[in-house]
């Protein structure tokens, strides 16, 4: 953290005070949170097994407090940057609502209570998996990769594929290659999720010197990367009908929206651009490719859950 | 930053305050609801 950020973070002795709750829950990224959360529900939804109604909103909870949690310590230590970065600057931290010492503290209250609170009412190994989780996002992804690498995403996208492995976790007690798999299709289809993003927050990136691909390949490479990395999910996705654990149904589904998922993103390959790569169309199919990798997702995963359950 | 006025300051206290309460009620729930359930599995 550089000596400037005290500067760019002005807490005052009234900044805690004057915070409204909602500057608090803002520091869980709660719209990051809806997708984590999905994805841990759908794990623990297709998991063999019965796991108690209260024990399985239980494990939900501690899951999405323990990525709320890592959230607020990621915009303690990211506090820098997203003041200047045009899309972070208004967060809590950055804006002056909240000192950075009181969300780290936050963070990590919530961090440990959910850890604690996972291994007492569900089982240790979704414990021990979450707090994985949670030091994997900070130490890994948060210090050491954000700010050294462009593929901080690549290996960080590790830490939003644990939910489904945990809810898998929380009912099994165990890990075998089914959530392995969702793990994988998660991590795959997190570096073209976060890259169409980045096509077009370039600018942003560049001055808070954030090396993202985008700002360090350019963004001709940057989306022939999302090409290559769509090419390998789609066919991941197939996995669980492969392995005989979903039905013919989830295999349609998961051949349909991937096939919309490559269109968006050949779109994005074939936008106009000028000697540079950089786009002449206000990168609108890297916004279309983004907001539909969401909705690709969401989809994927409940297409999954509905074959389960109904197959 | 610059301080606020007092009825903001203290409503903006009011809400945390609330939704502090809210958080705890709701744990001490959990929490019963968990034992009960732990209980009934023994």
């Amino acid at each position: 953290m550089s000596d400037a950020t005290s500067s760019l973070t002005p807490a005052t002795e009234a900044g805690v005070w004057e915070a409204d709750y909602r500057d608090w829950i803002a520091l869980l990224k709660p719209r990051v949170l809806t997708l984590v959360v999905f994805t841990g529900v759908i794990g623990l939804i297709v998991a063999p097994g019965h796991l108690h109604p209260v024990l399985a909103f239980t494990a939900i909870l501690c899951i999405t407090v323990a990525a709320g949690a890592c959230g607020a310590i990621n915009m303690w230590y990211d506090r820098d940057i997203d003041a200047i970065m045009r899309r972070t600057r208004k967060r809590p931290i950055p804006a002056g609502r909240i000192e950075p010492g009181a969300a780290l503290g936050f963070g990590i209250t919530l961090a440990v209570g959910s850890v604690i609170m996972m291994g007492l009412a569900v089982n240790i190994p979704a414990a021990l998996i979450l707090a994985l989780s949670i030091c994997f996002y900070v130490f890994i992804y948060t210090i050491w990769l954000k700010r050294r690498t462009p593929q901080n995403i690549v290996i960080g996208g590790a830490a939003g594929a644990f939910p489904p492995v945990i809810g898998w976790a929380a009912v099994t007690g165990t890990v075998d290659l089914v959530p392995l798999v969702l793990f994988g299709i998660v991590f795959i289809w997190t570096p073209p999720h976060f890259w169409s993003l980045a096509l077009w927050a370039n600018e942003d990136y560049r001055k808070a010197g954030v090396p993202m691909l985008p700002v360090v390949a350019g963004a001709r490479e940057t989306r022939r990367q999302i090409m290559l990395y769509t090419l390998v999910l789609v066919p991941l996705t197939l996995a669980p009908f492969f392995m005989g654990f979903s039905g013919f149904p989830y295999c349609v589904a998961a051949t349909v929206l991937g096939l919309v998922f490559l269109l968006r993103v050949y779109r994005v390959m074939a936008d106009k651009q000028d000697q540079d790569g950089c786009s002449l169309t206000g990168d609108a199919p890297a916004k279309g490719a983004f907001k539909y990798s969401i909705y690709y997702l969401f989809a994927l995963f409940a297409a999954l859950a509905l074959d389960r359950l109904v197959g | 930053m610059q301080r606020l006025p007092v009825p903001e300051a203290e409503r903006r206290r009011r809400g945390r305050s609330w939704a502090i309460m809210i958080a705890l009620i709701g744990l001490c729930a959990l929490f019963y609801a968990i034992t009960i359930v732990k209980m009934a599995h023994l």
